[in-house]
């Protein structure tokens, strides 16, 4: 800076570097048009999937409507779309936030059943506490139970070395087990039955309905704003604050991060009891705010649906929650297609996993739909 | 064969890379093509291998116009090209390597080896390679792993022969070895073209110098007629100084002590074998030692990145031997790394998230558990400014900027805080010459405001240049001390310390 004791011109520079890049043409196209695209030629696929399994035209058609139908053709739809979303988004939110740290957390589903289970417990050990109280108790101890469950595996690698994605596979079978057992102590069991059911999650425990008042089949619950609210939060943790920022440092380079001083067994713990307590909130939330007990694999798979949808949401916490809410429409779509089409449910399965595919090769997605990319300045081909 | 570029120009989105080249390429000549980091050498030369399409101007080859649609097309005009970064497969044997993908063949399709190892020594002997052909690439040094690169070139019959930095991982041994090489590749017939940005190298070995800046040829010559200084100033476009300007230190206070460090390995083999040394504030002490002789660990052991086995180290008067990475750092403990791609930086991370790497916590940056990203903007602009990091804003991933400006970012990270005590390990490996001007700049000028610095290099120049006091270090012990003020310790008594003769103990 040999000529800058010009104030005004350092001023000037100084601006210029702070000046942001507008939100350019290759961020639009990466955050919205490729996930698009990646929907449509997935639904274009699965069509073809139908038509070679030996569906007709006409019902391939009708089960098209009936999956738009189903996740937004009304009210109903969209209430059971985002009852869906919820404890998906909830569980995605942990699992991108571990991502970013570096930490592929394959563990989600064990999390969040024991979360779910612990929700279940505290509910209805203290049935007597007024609604609110309860109720956040109860979302309380999912958290916590799912933290817990989660630092183990952090804890492991954090002191041995051990591979996040082994220990959280194990601890996933031995939730499973767990779970069977918890729910086989009187304590726990529903009187008079005989299958692993639990006792009901008290009216104080439950997450109120919010739209029962309009129809009482409506089953979208106050989950949705602890959804949103998670949302935030992470958003914020990610990017906004001290441990964060250690979070994002050791995922992107962990040797730089050590280098900078930031104390990478700290940071694996951290994160891994923030995605467990993401994750058993979570199933706190769908059995405070639907299922209203627990019972062997009521997680349906959520854990492990959620890791497609971190992924799919690229780690960000928005795009988790678009990310969420398009499965979850595929979800509530998907039921309805099977009801008027006589279409299997499976083949929603199959959707969901191509439109993962087409995400996870934006390039293929490019060279399907040349016309809605700006051409690439890079590579060979003209 | 002859090869002509005419008025090439090829633009990356807004950014010219090369803006209408001209540039001859002749058959048993060495043409040296010389340019900082980013004045668009290596553009130019996947413009010629046919890895980039040029937006205008044409490739002639022996007179008659080219186009290339992909690398293969390069190549199989004769034209081959030796990364920079090595491309082999290290558990393949060298003839592995050099046939692979153009593989010889036997009767029934099998992969003929034995055809493949004939060929290979055939090359071998021509031009004098001395490559063991059997052998796996993960057991040979650098050197050699350089010459089957080359072989694979010559396996593929390029005429052309494009060096991309080659000495960059060399010892001067193996760049003697290496300019033998090229010359009778030369005397073959073969047109070289040899980037670099190192001075003496091109002025050792050219026949030809083409110099680029910012993307256009700035000047061409004869190596006869030239000097470093010349050539120097086409490169960077103004007057560069070689000798580091500085006054004698004035050593004040010991900032840094050890005394009887030991580290040792997993196998309690000792990497730091009762290392003592004393840095004082206003004085620069060099570390001087062929590569891998307890340099790393030692700085490690000072940065607080490995514990020690035993030993005491104290920083300003107090004892650090168990102070965290941390904690040193907030002391007053500046650390430049050996690496700054691996250690230094995270590249996908914004410069200003770069620039607070180790003080985002720091009260400055602070609003309750969130950091304040508007002030490290301020603060990240300011160091830019400051330490001329040449971005066009804060806000562009570390990787987009050049190796010099990643190095100077890391340098206005570290130095720009309240310091006391400077480690600098290779301040300046891979950089240009207008870079390292600039970076030594700044470590003399940490030095005259009464820190103490350390710096380790395997480059003798550089500590030659930078050190007041020069340390040797050999296998994991410091060997021979040296008093440098003034640039008066004898080059040929450090160099032999380094070889571990240990006679230059305590001038």
């Amino acid at each position: 800076m040999t000529d800058g004791k010009d104030l005004k011109h350092v001023n000037e520079d100084m601006r210029k570097l702070l000046a942001r890049a507008a939100f350019g043409r290759g961020d639009f196209e990466d955050l919205f048009v490729v996930p698009v695209f990646a929907v449509v030629a997935a639904l274009v696929l699965g069509a073809l999937i139908m038509l070679a399994t030996g569906v007709d035209l006409p019902t391939i058609g009708k089960s098209f409507v009936a999956l738009a139908k189903g996740s937004a053709g009304s009210l109903n739809a969209v209430s059971e779309t985002l009852t869906a979303a919820i404890p998906l988004v909830l569980a995605g939110l942990g699992l991108g936030l571990g991502f970013r740290a570096g930490l592929f957390n394959i563990g989600a589903e064990g999390q969040l059943l024991l979360g779910g289970t612990a929700a279940v417990i505290f509910t209805f050990t203290f049935p007597s506490l007024p609604f609110p109280i309860l109720m956040l108790f109860g979302l309380l101890a999912g958290a916590l139970v799912g933290a817990a469950y989660a630092s183990i595996a952090g804890i492991l690698k954090a002191t041995t070395g051990a591979h996040e994605v082994i220990s959280t596979i194990m601890l996933n079978l031995i939730s499973f087990r767990l779970l069977e057992y918890l729910l086989r102590q009187p304590y726990i069991q529903r009187e008079g039955r005989s299958d692993p059911v639990s006792k009901s999650v008290p009216e104080g425990g439950q997450l109120p309905r919010l739209l029962d008042w309009l129809d009482p089949n409506l089953r979208l619950h106050a989950g949705v704003f602890l959804m949103l609210l998670a949302v935030a939060f992470v958003w914020w943790l990610l990017f906004r604050s001290k441990i964060g920022f250690a979070f994002r440092a050791s995922g992107a380079n962990p040797d730089a991060a050590r280098y900078a001083g930031m104390r990478s067994g700290l940071v694996i713990v951290a994160a891994m009891a923030t995605a467990g307590a993401l994750a058993g909130l979570a199933g706190a939330a769908q059995v405070q705010g639907v299922l209203g007990r627990a019972s062997p694999g009521f997680s349906a798979q959520m854990g492990f649906d959620a890791i497609a949808l971190a992924l799919l949401g690229r780690s960000h916490p928005v795009g988790i929650l678009f990310a969420g809410i398009l499965f979850g429409g595929l979800e509530a779509g998907g039921r309805q297609m099977q009801v008027d089409a006589g279409v299997s449910i499976d083949l929603i399965g199959i959707i969901q996993a191509l439109i993962i595919v087409f995400i996870a090769a934006p390039l293929l997605v490019r060279a399907i739909f040349p016309w809605g990319f700006r051409k690439m300045t890079k590579g060979g081909k003209s | 064969m002859d090869v002509e570029l005419r008025g090439i120009t090829k633009r990356f989105g807004s950014v010219v890379a090369n803006d209408n080249v001209n540039m001859t390429i002749r058959g048993g000549e060495v043409l040296g093509l010389l340019g900082e980091n980013g004045a668009g050498k290596s553009t130019m030369m996947n413009i010629l291998s046919g890895l980039y399409a040029p937006d205008e101007g044409e490739i002639l080859i022996d007179g008659k116009a080219v186009t290339f649609n992909g690398p293969g097309d390069g190549i199989e005009a004769g034209i081959g090209m030796v990364h920079q970064h090595f491309m082999l497969v290290p558990v393949f044997t060298v003839a592995e390597n050099v046939v692979l993908g153009v593989e010889p063949t036997g009767r029934f399709g099998h992969l003929d080896l034995k055809k493949a190892r004939a060929q290979v020594d055939e090359i071998n002997k021509q031009y004098g390679l001395h490559v063991p052909a059997n052998a796996l690439i993960e057991d040979l040094p650098v050197g050699i792993q350089q010459r089957v690169e080359i072989l694979k070139v010559l396996f593929r019959e390029a005429d052309v022969l494009i060096l991309d930095e080659p000495t960059a991982v060399l010892t001067p041994q193996e760049v003697e070895e290496f300019f033998g090489i090229v010359n009778s590749l030369k005397e073959a017939g073969k047109a070289i073209v040899f980037i670099t940005h190192k001075l003496h190298e091109i002025l050792a070995i050219s026949d030809r110098i083409n110099v680029l800046r910012q993307g256009r040829i700035t000047g061409e010559g004869d190596p006869k007629t030239l000097d470093e200084a010349k050539l120097a100033e086409m490169m960077v476009g103004r007057p560069v100084s070689f000798s580091v300007d500085k006054a004698p230190g004035t050593p004040g206070r010991a900032m840094l002590e050890m005394s009887d460090v030991i580290m040792l390995d997993d196998s309690d083999e000792r990497l730091l074998d009762r290392v003592s040394l004393t840095v004082h504030s206003g004085e620069v002490v060099g570390i001087a030692g062929v590569q891998g002789n307890g340099q790393t660990e030692l700085v490690e052991a000072i940065t607080g990145l490995e514990r020690v086995a035993s030993g005491k180290i104290t920083f300003d008067g107090e004892d650090i031997t168990h102070a965290s990475v941390r904690d040193r750092h907030r002391r007053g403990m500046a650390h430049i790394p050996e690496d700054r791609h691996r250690d230094g930086m995270i590249s996908p991370f914004t410069i200003a998230e770069n620039m607070v790497l180790n003080s985002y916590y720091e009260p400055a940056y602070a609003r309750g558990m969130a950091i304040d990203w508007t002030a490290v903007q301020q603060t990240a602009a300011k160091y830019c400014l400051d330490f001329d990091v040449r971005t066009p804003s804060v806000f562009l991933p570390a990787g987009n900027l050049s190796g010099g400006n990643q190095q100077k970012m890391v340098v206005a990270r570290e130095l720009e805080r309240q310091t006391k005590l400077v480690v600098a390990s290779q301040p300046t490996r891979g950089l240009d010459v207008g870079s390292i001007e600039y970076i030594h700049a700044r470590l003399i000028e940490a030095r005259d405001e009464g820190d103490g610095v350390l710096i380790v290099s395997s480059e003798l120049d550089e500590i030659m240049g930078l050190a007041d006091r020069i340390l040797v270090m050999f296998e994991g012990r410091i060997v021979a001390e040296f008093d440098n003020t003034d640039g008066k310790a004898d080059r040929n008594a450090v160099g032999l310390a380094m070889a571990g003769a240990h006679e230059g103990a305590a001038a």
